[in-house]
């Protein structure tokens, strides 16, 4: 009985948690009479979200677009780059200065680059998004490859098995929890980069439309530009979340596999 | 990051030329032949884990090797399956020089490291994808394959658990499928690393009788290492004890207890005999490395005071 109770309430837990900021958020802004133009309240911000309704839609369209190809660009070259690097020494050594020196440059100081390359619009927005997310899932498909038991592969090899026969029966099934960990992480910054693309070079997309809102003064839009990035992260993020449980489910040994955290 | 990058040591046509290609070795011959074998880790400076090591296994024969920790019976194993070059001598099996590692041999760990994504019945047929001629017979006689490996699966129990993942299983349990896939591809060389380590003493007991019973009935060579001396006693037909590191053999003991034992021969006052003659020679052989190793201590103490 407690149990089934817990259970409900965990399910419940995120959005009573959301619900709960955004009415202490409406009251603060209403009792202390916050100017609009500072701090908007959740109705106001609701209110510009219906009024500028199109237009946000189309913009996000365009941002969702923009993330989803920087991502999907990400996943393959983040896999190739994790297989390679997990699955042989050399190169492992040879690149990891590099990307090491690759990850420590902040995205946002490659825009103006990739603007010389590609022009202000989608491909820039595209490439930024790829750049800030391939990272995470190469290092966790390599780590993935690296956590294979040295005796299973001693035991594989004294059975004649080649390094592709390992890599495809062993190395990458046990890689998968952790690619499919990374798709979280990566979804979200592809997010990120495809937003500061946009703030800094483009006509389109919710960053854009957030640097117009800005100019204008329209802060109660912005806050909705804002809220609509939040809900597409938060959606694309549970996608992953699920997809994750389902592939890779012996990863968590069956423990309450069916229950956990339904809100993401 | 290495995971997958050992270079197998140079794929020599000799090293395809495993145990069960050549018809069969010409009498008198061993299967397994160490020849003054010795290995050390990082270089001929490095450290020495064995030191001028001769066997001689005769096929169909059940070794176990014995000794103190460390002293390279695990490295043992390296060799004789070709993971692992030795720095001095050769090792050959079947005839044949080693020279990478041998494509059908059959091996099994103190962990038991199935796969967690496969249930059991695939986990036990996993061999079978990867031994050649299994691997390109496995699709087209499916039903073939599947009734050997629940054939297996019953001998040692575990009939009703084919379509179980091994996290739903006992430590005991997995090790008798990690033994079922050891076994699958009807392996002429069974190569067990200390196997029981890890299990209490009533299943190490009981598993002891499975493996002699398939052992019985199918008479492949089967080298095993382990710590229990007593488990050594009950199962082989030669006991190899090894001297600390570096290891070499010490001494050979036949144990002529008819077959098949059963944990009643282990009270046998033959049986009790030999186990403590063996523990003595392991005590001993512990007892000359401290001392050695004490003496290298103070050695180094005193050269170092000198020095400075
Ligand atoms: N890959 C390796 N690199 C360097 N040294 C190693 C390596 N593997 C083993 N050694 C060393 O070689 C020696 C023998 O190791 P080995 O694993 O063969 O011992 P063992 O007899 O199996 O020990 P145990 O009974 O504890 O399992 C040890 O001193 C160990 O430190
Ligand atoms: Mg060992």
């Amino acid at each position: 009985m407690t149990a089934s109770k817990r259970r409900w309430l965990e399910r419940l837990a995120p959005w009573i948690v959301t619900i709960g900021l955004l009415v202490i958020w409406q009251v603060v802004v209403v009792a202390f009479r916050i100017e609009p133009f500072i701090m908007p309240s959740p109705s106001a911000i609701f209110d510009a979200f219906v009024q500028y309704r199109d237009s946000i839609l189309i913009h996000a369209w365009q941002t969702m677009v923009s993330t989803l190809l920087g991502f999907s660009l990400g996943i393959v070259v983040g896999l190739l780059l994790g297989i390679f690097i997990g699955s042989s020494r050399l190169v492992y050594a040879g690149l990891y200065p590099v990307l090491i020196g690759f990850n420590s440059v902040p995205k946002v100081a490659m825009v103006p680059v990739l603007v010389l390359w590609l022009g202000i619009g989608q491909p820039t927005a595209v490439v930024t998004a790829f750049l800030l997310c391939f990272f995470p899932i190469a290092v966790n498909v390599a780590t993935g490859l690296a956590t294979v038991e040295p005796e299973l592969e001693d035991v594989l090899r004294s059975l004649g098995a080649s390094k592709t026969d390992l890599l495809i029966k062993v190395g990458l099934p046990r890689a998968m929890p952790y690619f499919f960990a990374s798709l979280k992480v990566a979804i979200t910054l592809a997010f990120v980069g495809a937003v500061i693309s946009e703030t800094l070079a483009s006509n389109d997309g919710i960053g854009y439309l957030m640097i117009q809102a800005s100019s204008q003064f329209r802060v109660p839009l912005m806050f909705a530009g804002l809220a609509v990035i939040a809900a597409m992260g938060v959606v694309t993020y549970v996608v992953f979340a699920v997809i994750e449980r389902r592939v890779t489910g012996w990863a968590v040994r069956g423990q309450n596999m069916s229950i956990s955290g339904g809100g993401g | 990051m290495l995971a997958l990058a050992t270079p197998p040591a140079a794929m020599a046509p000799s090293a395809s030329s495993g145990p069960d290609t050549a018809p069969s070795s010409p009498p008198g011959t061993p299967f397994v032949q160490l020849d003054g074998v010795g290995l050390s880790y990082g270089g001929p400076q490095g450290l020495k884990a064995l030191n001028n090591t001769n066997m001689a296994i005769e096929k169909g024969r059940f070794i176990a090797v014995v000794g103190p920790s460390g002293c390279g019976k695990s490295s043992l194993m390296k060799l004789v399956t070709g993971l692992q070059p030795p720095t001095q001598g050769s090792v050959s099996v079947n005839g044949a020089k080693v020279n990478g590692p041998l494509k059908i041999v059959g091996m099994a760990f103190q962990n038991p490291s199935l796969l967690p994504w496969r249930p059991l019945l695939s986990n036990v047929m996993l061999p079978l994808e990867i031994v050649q001629p299994h691997r390109s017979r496995l699709r087209a006689n499916k039903a073939e394959y599947l009734a050997k490996a629940r054939a297996l699966l019953e001998t040692v129990g575990l009939q009703e658990f084919e379509t179980k993942f091994p996290w739903m299983l006992s430590g005991g349990m997995q090790q008798r499928a990690n033994l079922c896939r050891s076994l699958i591809h009807d392996p002429d060389l069974l190569m067990l690393d200390e196997p029981f380590g890890a299990l209490d003493a009533f299943t190490r007991e009981e598993l002891w009788g499975v493996l002699q019973e398939v052992w019985m009935e199918r008479r492949f060579t089967c080298i095993l290492v382990t710590h229990d001396l007593r488990e050594a006693a009950y199962l082989a037909d030669t006991i190899y004890v090894m001297s600390a590191r570096p290891g070499t053999i010490i001494a050979r003991h036949e144990v002529d207890l008819p077959r098949p034992r059963t944990v009643d021969t282990t009270f046998e006052p033959r049986f009790v005999d030999l186990v403590h003659t063996i523990r003595s020679e392991i005590a001993q052989v512990r007892n000359e490395a401290k001392k050695a190793a004490k003496a290298g201590a103070t050695k180094a103490g005193t050269t170092e005071q000198k020095a400075s």
